[in-house]
């Protein structure tokens, strides 16, 4: 028998964080103290394990797994056996070697890192830069010998991480996926195009790659062996550098599996065209610069040549994904018109489109599930959008210009239109100047289904502006009204109360970010002695002190970590924390090494793991 | 060799954390007839912000306005900005930077030409910029601007935050409020103050720009006169 994977193979892996978090219970969790020493077992009985082995592998869920070890020594042994998909959600909490003792046939690891708010400029670079190196000279030494598919999350990756990874991984290796990482270049790219045979998924998302010089730039694309390769992904829209078309067609061409191809901005509208050509079953497809460039590819390129392009497309009905427009030529934008309503996933995040833009191709967009655009679509456009994309369940809309004094686009009038219009709404990000607690109420009505609530008020603690009143009874309506959500990120001004109706109402919380926000310690108290299935909790700029971080004692160790920056916490208050939890690593960071700052902690950061404090500690971290 | 145009009030300051308007004209500055372009970047709000007292946003407002005031043909000092706030990646943010410019320059050719599809900028000019400091270069596009003045809302809007975190503490020295200048690395090889001669000039022959210390940059000047001054 062979075991089959338990990944869930989502449609667009980089867009669903909102999906990543499955409740439960950790796959590791430290005991306080250890069982006593039990009598000694039966004999095992063969055939029973083999049952229940068998039985389990259709155990997929990581929440129905970790539920499963926890049963019995025989069912952690058989879950353990047949576990394969592993997710290290924190790489500092736990040993590759450990990880590879109790789940040795994983077929897929996922390796989470830095903390969120790292994407922010936070945290000082350089705070856990060789936390990844174990991990790759474990993977490197067939660690998991049955490993397929490796999933790197804000870790930093050196070229010769990368290197030592595509010489040794076994040849069952298929997927690399590298979101939100840094620390290497086209260099690592190129060794693992060379090395990997066999290589189905490369997908770099969202990375900051090292800067090279023009010369110094490895052609990685015209690195993958010759002849025909197994390539069923390749996406690389975060890569600074031009990548040489005539390589990048000639992989294209003869990668006869290829299903999602995300460019990058350097190529243009023409080449574009020559790809799809190549490519007639795309299932995603990352669109480049979506502008006609200087080439030989675009000369005499015109609308018509790419409607028909696209209108090819359409006939294959594969096409399920768009993203990229990392320049558009707005004149162009029409011709997607033709694939709209097969698509169930739009990227216009880096596109500033405008209502009347939209207006060009939203009415085609029925089937539309996710969604990201530019506040450059304004309420018009947003309007739009909910009177056409009724199965909406994904929303992110992103600032053209993320300063607080920015030009307001949206408002509560879209905010309102989006919740009358999209009933099934699961998941929202919402960049706006202003908003007011009838259009946030309001929404807690009309969207039952929400599971993320991520309103962000650019202007600091910025009341409702109609009515001048605190946020509160917005935030409270959504926790009290969505009894799923697990994830809420809160803006504006908010006082104690908002944090009492979190307290309260927000049991299903698993995650929570707060910003500029509460009065004093109560809130954070209300938090954390009232969500009790929270999990990942981000606080910064907010006047909780010591006696707030100290009533959440009970909970921390079901937490995988607290973030508390710009706050008024002090040592001893950290201290207390780290002498009582003896499994908790509390860091506390200094965000500006070059000022030497003697009172107060700057950044707390505490979570949980089975291996005590790390070694590598950059100056600027103090490890209590 | 057409007269300098540049005007005056493009010059601008480049302040570190801790550093403001009375720091910089105290810095080095000595060539009275060349232009010192200066970058202001936008003063770390951490510190002041972590009182997390309710504050109308007007009242914030007003603040780094005032300290502006002071001189009044720089452009407004932007409003003091809380490192990482809003919540958007850098990456993001310096892509619509980019973005935005070029929506207003279209917008202005559009005024103009009615009739005419606003084709963008034709071709490009990346250059690498880099910062004493900052762990990584960037890369600007000179087309996307038309004054010094664009170019260094772009430039601070990039840069600003490197100038409020750590970098391992390779920064330069904040608390000094010493001054950093932008330079550019000409056709020729040479390296000029930006800043002394027209836009237009600039941008033909601008092929990298380095912000760097102040007390580094005060050579350069000089040869920039004689430079421009022989060819004309």
């Amino acid at each position: 028998h062979c075991s089959p994977s338990a990944r869930p193979r989502s449609s667009s892996r980089a867009m669903s964080e909102e999906d990543e978090d499955q409740a439960g219970a950790p796959p590791k969790r430290p005991r306080a103290a250890s069982p006593p020493p039990p009598p000694p077992p039966p004999p095992p009985d063969q055939v029973l394990d083999n049952v229940l082995e068998t039985v389990l592998q259709f155990l997929r869920a990581p929440g129905d797994r970790g539920a499963a070890s926890l049963v019995c020594r025989s069912w952690h042994r058989a879950e353990s056996a047949t576990r394969a998909s592993v997710a290290v959600r924190n790489i500092l909490a736990a040993s590759p070697a450990r990880a590879a003792r109790r789940f040795p046939n994983a077929h897929h690891i996922l390796l989470k890192g830095r903390p969120r708010f790292a994407d922010f400029n936070l945290l000082p670079p350089g705070w856990a830069a060789s936390a990844f190196r174990p991990w790759a000279a474990a993977l490197a030494a067939a660690a998991f010998p049955a490993l397929r598919s490796l999933s790197l999350k804000r870790i930093t990756v050196t070229d010769d991480d990368l290197d030592l990874l595509a010489r040794s991984l076994p040849p069952s290796f298929r997927e690399l996926s590298l979101l939100l990482c840094d620390g290497f270049s086209s260099r690592g790219l190129a060794s693992l195009a060379s090395h990997c045979r066999g290589l189905r998924v490369l997908d770099v998302v969202d990375c900051e790659l090292n800067e090279e010089e023009d010369d110094e730039v490895s052609d990685w694309v015209a690195a993958f062996p010759r002849g025909h390769t197994d390539l069923e992904s390749l996406s690389f829209e975060c890569f600074t550098p031009q990548v040489p078309f005539a390589a990048l067609e000639a992989l294209v061409a003869r990668s006869p599996r290829l299903r999602r191809l995300r460019v990058n901005q350097h190529v243009s509208l023409g080449q574009l065209r020559r790809l799809m050509a190549l490519t007639p079953r795309l299932t995603h497809l990352g669109t480049g610069s979506f502008r006609p460039g200087d080439g030989a590819e675009d000369e005499g390129l015109d609308f018509g040549q790419m409607l028909t392009a696209f209108a090819a497309a359409g006939r294959a009905n594969s096409l399920v994904s768009l993203s990229g427009f990392r320049d558009l030529a707005p004149e162009y934008l029409p011709t997607i018109a033709t694939v709209a309503a097969n698509l169930t996933s739009m990227d216009l995040s880096y596109a500033p489109v405008n209502p009347d833009q939209v207006l060009l191709f939203i009415g085609q967009c029925r089937s539309l599930e996710t969604l990201w655009v530019l506040d450059s679509v304004r309420d018009e456009g947003l309007q739009a959008v909910a009177m056409c994309c009724k199965k909406l369940q994904v929303l992110r809309v992103l600032p053209l210009d993320a300063h607080e004094d920015a030009d307001e686009l949206v408002s509560e009038v879209g905010l309102t239109a989006i919740s009358e219009g999209c009933r099934d709404l699961r998941s929202i990000l919402y960049f706006c100047q202003r908003m007011t607690n009838a259009a946030v109420i309001s929404m807690s009505h009309n969207c039952p289904e929400l599971k993320v609530f991520r309103l962000c008020i650019m202007g600091r603690h910025r009341p409702d502006h109609v009515t001048g009143e605190p946020m509160d009874e917005g935030f409270g309506a959504i926790v009290r009204n969505c009894s799923k959500l697990t994830r809420l990120s809160t803006s504006g001004h908010l006082t104690d109360r908002a944090f009492e109706y979190i307290g309260n109402y927000g049991s299903s919380l698993r995650t929570l970010s707060v910003a500029f926000a509460g009065d004093s310690d109560l809130a954070l108290q209300h938090i954390l002695q009232g969500c009790s299935k929270l999990e990942k909790l981000e606080i910064r700029d907010c006047p909780f002190g010591d006696a707030g971080l100290l009533s959440g004692m009970h909970h921390f160790y079901n937490m995988r970590f607290v973030w508390m920056s710009g706050c008024s916490l002090t040592l001893q208050g950290c201290q207390e924390v780290a002498r009582q939890l003896p499994r908790m690593v509390v860091e506390l960071i200094n965000s500006q090494p070059e000022i030497e700052k003697t009172d107060g902690v700057d950044i707390l950061y505490m979570y949980r793991s089975l291996e005590g404090p790390r070694e590598d500690v950059p100056p600027f971290v103090k490890i209590l | 060799m057409a007269g300098a145009d540049v005007d005056v009030g493009t010059e601008l300051r480049l302040g570190l954390p801790g550093g403001g308007a009375e720091a910089a004209k105290a810095g080095k500055r000595g060539y009275e007839d060349t232009i010192d372009l200066k970058l202001t970047l936008p003063t770390g709000g951490m510190q002041e912000d972590s009182a997390g007292k309710p504050e109308p946003a007007a009242d914030k407002a007003k603040r780094p306005a005032e300290a502006a005031a002071a001189d009044p043909e720089k452009p407004p000092a932007p409003k003091a900005q809380a490192v990482g706030w809003p919540p958007v990646r850098s990456y993001r943010r310096n892509a619509m930077t980019v973005q935005s410019v070029k929506i207003k320059k279209e917008e202005e050719t559009e005024k103009q030409q009615p009739a005419g599809a606003a084709a963008g900028a034709n071709g490009s000019n990346f250059v690498k910029v880099s910062m004493d400091g900052a762990p990584y270069l960037r890369k600007v596009d000179l087309k996307m601007y038309n004054t010094y003045k664009d170019l260094s809302i772009a430039l601070q809007k990039m840069f600003s935050t490197f100038t409020a975190t750590g970098n391992e503490g390779k920064m330069v020295e904040a608390v000094n409020g010493s001054d950093v200048v932008t330079t550019y690395e000409d056709k020729d090889g040479d390296w000029m103050l930006v800043g002394d001669v027209p836009w237009e000039m600039f941008v033909a022959s601008c092929k990298r720009l380095r912000i760097m210390k102040g007390s580094e940059a005060i050579g350069l000047a000089p040869r920039a006169k004689d430079k421009y001054k022989n060819k004309s």
